[in-house]
């Protein structure tokens, strides 16, 4: 038996002198090849290379297969697996009660374009300031393979039953109402997801992020348009994405012919290079255009659709002192008792 | 408004006392037409017998509706201090031409009835004392622009009543610039010149023959008016609430209404501009509760008011609450419900579903506030046991209180400092290393909780719903969760202990008594007194004033031969959750009064069930 002990490498730190470790949750109980969990990965990853204090963030789920991956990544932040398509309406408490915490929701499309749309409209048009990932395979999983809502025309269960009902775009839905930053990926697309997760981090705002994420229990046949093989013949990917974190102090030169930058908030900048067409996500009206037209076609167009930097937050709107609300003293929640007798005047 | 002092020195006389008067114990009632301005009217009567020392109740009957059908308005005047809803009505003013034939059918003989002339009411019956006036031609002179008559023209009647019931004109002119406010002045000119028509009219054209009249006396002084959904936004300021959302349902939103303007006027920090609250107004009820639920969970004293058709909706959130142990403060107006009909009409609705809502096994706390003072103090209570035991927390108010104006005490400065429950923060985990949330480490059921934000990697916890240990860590073992839900129970035992303690009187040995709750307070403790002067019965009292119910209901049940329980609903909701507390032997003893018309339950009605079943 050996005594002698070997130093092991040493671990990569990120900009806050933490290790990877640090970001990841309890082991995934999702089946193997998963999509979900191939986000979960990206989500740990850009938490870790966005040096965000993991005890800092606020994370929150529905009910579904995506709704128990918030367990799967950040074990030491603060977690909420609620109830079935509200996600939405906690994190908006959750937000107003604490403004300077980071937030993140994943939901599944059962919950999103489903039971919760009625939130998911209504967070859109807040402008809420999180990370809304939205890990869309066309069906129920863990009741074992329903059509949901965003499941395609003819896109067919395992059973061949196909799906007859016009799916709900929710990325259209996004633009349309008032999310200020929607992006499609796919979950096999690391790279790209990887910095889009990052910029929609980086954006002050809400960021919607469709990422088609294949079941491969209930949805990876042929037949399907939500399956591996599909998405490898019919993902478009608009731009070619890098993301360069605020902390990075390099300038590095870029063809302003060929490629888009977009600053955001926290001095990030994301830049966007031409692949196949023209592509400005400023553009609302072309966005819209393109997802219409790639539904036509059966192409699913990824990267960030739509990117908006200026408008107000719902955080911005209600004008709230800078402290969280959640650990104001008393002193600043109670008025005094002069206060009150004046108020007793009023009725008498 | 510095000629009024003259204009009140109006020469017209008083109308002359009758013999065998009826002084301060009737009830005025007005039929209106909703829309058309008659409820300052009707509050101005009201203060201006207030005033006068009289004790007095408002109770505004109305219909689901903006403008063009009936209301009423009913006032009780009540030397006794009698405030809860008469049967009968002494007293009516007739102004909507479509109930009025109605209205006079249904009084008493020898009430009066002051009526727009054309109505010609006094050809239906010869038993009332009938006032006819002219209101249009009235109107027309005091108030030169044709548009604002269908408003002003309701003051008219003010000062027809002033004259007949002999009330101070000083005291009405009072009444009517507080209503209106400095920056009305040109419209209170307006309507003073109404009041002062209707007033002379009546002098000089007739003739008093009714015995119904006011005297001053001293019986409200320092005393307030208010209702109980203003009452209750005031305790959650002072009771420091940092987050509201609400989704707009009568008869609650008068509450969120009131509150939103207090945070403004009291809560906006004077050196920055900025708000120490957020208002959301949410896109339902589900999302109301779901955004106090998250709010709570990140520390806010959150709370949503709402009524039974959003409690329905939020039925599967306030089960996640009491699971997953987030505080939750939710304010229920409780009204008639389904759908449309009668949702302005109160009732106690939504006894039994807040006490046992949502599935699985839940039990909530809930609090019966009976006055504007309660509705303020228990919006303190409910805070304080939301933050405390670490679960939803309904107060059940009703229309009745919540949108009718009251007398009240002006309200106590809270004499207890907030209480934010068992939260650890950042220094006490360095200490501590780390924490179980879910473990009963002080014996009350209740364990520690962080927030959101804390700062230290130790400091989180995942909340969910049914399936966690003590550790807050995911398990669906079945000795992991009969350990929870036994210590919910012991938690709610705790809780049991820390609601609001009833109020009681205890009866003569051998004596029924009554039992309950929230507004059904005036009617029974005034049934009481029926039943004394009426059969000679001595009578306990006991309303509780939250569930869980504690010793004193059982208590109560062995010291009286027989307990009367009131409902304001059909189904003997607070009997049934009564019931479930006791053993058998004890409920034998109850017995069940229950009223659910949609009006605000009346004495005489409860006095003569509970003499139908004593067979007196």
């Amino acid at each position: 038996m050996s005594t002698a002990t070997s130093t092991p490498p040493p671990k990569k730190l990120n900009i806050i002198q933490l290790d990877m470790s640090s970001y990841r949750g309890s082991k995934s109980t999702l089946c193997a090849g998963c999509g979900h969990n191939a986000i979960t990965e990206r989500v740990t990853e850009a938490f870790w290379e966005m040096g965000v204090e993991p005890w800092q963030v606020m994370k929150f789920s529905g009910i579904g297969c995506s709704a128990k991956t918030p367990a799967y990544f950040l074990s030491s932040s603060h977690g909420i697996n609620a109830v079935h398509g509200r996600a939405p309406t906690v994190a908006t408490g959750a937000i107003v009660a604490n403004r300077t915490l980071p937030s993140i929701v994943v939901t599944g499309d059962g919950d999103t374009a489903s039971i919760g749309i009625g939130h998911f409209v209504h967070m859109l048009r807040r402008n809420l300031p999180l990370v809304y990932i939205i890990e869309n395979n066309g069906v129920y999983g863990l009741t074992k393979g329903q059509f949901s809502a965003t499941a395609d025309v003819g896109s067919t269960l395992k059973t061949g039953t196909p799906n007859d009902l016009q799916p709900i775009d929710c990325c259209l839905l996004g633009i349309e109402l008032g999310a200020t930053f929607v992006a499609r990926s796919f979950s096999g697309d690391k790279r790209q997801l990887s910095a889009i997760l990052k910029a929609a981090l980086a954006h002050k705002g809400l960021a919607v992020i469709d990422v088609i994420s294949p079941c491969v229990t209930f949805n990876d046949h042929v037949g399907s348009t939500r399956s591996y093989a599909y998405m490898k013949d019919h993902e478009e990917p608009l731009h070619e994405l890098d993301f360069i974190p605020g902390y990075e102090d390099i300038s590095v030169e870029f063809d302003e012919g060929s490629t888009t930058e977009v600053r955001l908030h926290d001095g990030s900048r994301l830049r966007l290079k031409k692949l196949d067409r023209d592509y400005d996500p400023r553009d609302r009206m072309l966005a819209v255009r393109t997802i219409n037209e790639a539904a036509q076609t059966g192409e699913v167009v990824t990267g960030v659709l739509y990117i908006q930097t200026e408008a107000p937050t719902l955080v911005d709107r209600l004008n709230m002192t800078d402290e969280p609300l959640s650990t104001l003293p008393e002193a600043r929640v109670r008025p005094s008792r002069e206060a009150l007798a004046q108020i007793m005047d009023d009725f008498r | 408004m510095a000629d009024y002092a003259v204009l009140v020195d109006s020469d017209a006389p008083s109308a002359p006392d009758r013999p065998n008067s009826v002084v301060n114990d009737f009830s005025i009632q007005v039929g209106t037409v909703n829309g058309s301005g008659s409820q300052t009217a009707n509050t101005v009567l009201m203060r201006s017998i207030f005033q006068m020392g009289i004790p007095v109740s408002g109770k505004n009957l109305f219909p689901s509706n903006i403008a063009g059908l009936p209301t009423w308005f009913t006032i009780r005047v009540s030397k006794d201090g009698y405030i809860g809803r008469r049967r009968d009505n002494e007293f009516l003013v007739a102004m909507n031409a479509e109930t009025a034939v109605e209205d006079v059918k249904k009084l008493m003989p020898g009430a009066a009835v002051v009526y727009d002339e054309p109505l010609k009411l006094n050809a239906i019956r010869d038993d009332l004392h009938f006032y006819p006036v002219p209101f249009d031609k009235l109107v027309a002179p005091v108030c030169p622009e044709a548009r604002l008559r269908k408003l002003v023209r309701n003051m008219i009647y003010d000062g027809v009543v002033a004259w007949l019931l002999d009330i101070d004109l000083e005291e009405m002119r009072k009444a009517l610039v507080k209503q209106f406010g400095a920056r009305k002045a040109k419209a209170a000119d307006l309507n003073w010149g109404a009041v002062l028509a209707g007033h002379r009219f009546a002098a000089e054209n007739l003739t008093k023959t009714d015995p119904y009249k006011v005297q001053r006396m001293d019986r409200t002084s320092g005393k307030i008016i208010i209702d109980g959904n203003t009452a209750a936004a005031l305790g959650c300021v002072f009771a420091g609430v940092t987050v509201l959302t609400w989704y707009p349902i009568t008869p609650s939103s008068s509450l969120a209404e009131a509150l939103i303007g207090y945070l403004g006027r009291l809560r906006t920090d004077k050196e920055t501009g900025k708000a120490t609250y957020a208002v959301v107004q949410a896109e339902d009820e589900l999302a109301a509760v779901g955004m106090v639920i998250g709010a709570s969970w990140a520390g806010a004293r959150a709370m949503t008011c709402t009524s039974g058709p959003g409690i329905s909706l939020m039925s599967e959130f306030v089960g996640f609450g009491y699971y997953a142990e987030i505080p939750a403060v939710i304010f229920d107006v409780q009204r008639v419900g389904p759908s449309t009909g009668l949702p302005t009409r109160t009732m106690q609705g939504d006894m039994l579903k807040n006490a046992l809502l949502s599935h699985g096994d839940c039990r909530h706390p809930v609090l019966f506030p009976s006055s504007p003072e309660e509705c303020f103090s228990m919006a303190m209570d409910a805070f304080n046991l939301a933050e405390r035991f670490h679960t939803p927390v309904f107060v059940n108010s009703d229309l009745d209180l919540g949108m009718n104006n009251w007398m009240a005490d002006p309200f106590e400065y809270p004499a207890e400092p907030i209480d934010r429950g068992k939260v650890l923060d950042a220094e006490d985990l360095k200490r501590l290393g780390g924490f179980a949330r879910y473990k009963d480490v002080d014996g009350d059921g209740v364990g520690w909780r962080t927030l959101p934000g804390t700062d230290h990697p130790a400091g989180s916890y995942f909340t969910r719903g049914s399936g966690h240990n003590e550790n807050a860590k995911y398990t669906e073992r079945d000795d992991d969760y009969v350990r929870n839900m036994d210590r919910l129970a012991a938690k709610f035992e705790s809780i049991r202990h820390a609601v609001p303690k009833p109020e009681r009187s205890d009866g003569p040995p051998g004596s029924i008594g009554i039992l309950c709750c929230g507004t059904s307070r005036y009617a029974s403790q005034e049934s009481q007194a029926q039943l004394a002067a009426d059969f000679g019965v001595e009578t306990g009292y006991l309303r509780v004033r939250a569930f869980p119910f504690g010793d004193d209901v059982v208590d109560f049940v062995d010291r009286h031969e027989r307990i009367y329980v009131i409902d304001q609903n059909r189904d003997a909701q607070l009997f049934t959750l009564v019931k479930m507390d006791l053993d058998p032997e004890r409920i034998a003893k109850l017995r069940s009064v229950r009223y659910y018309s949609g009006l605000p339950i009346d004495a005489r009605s409860i006095t003569d069930d509970i003499a139908r079943q004593e067979g007196l």
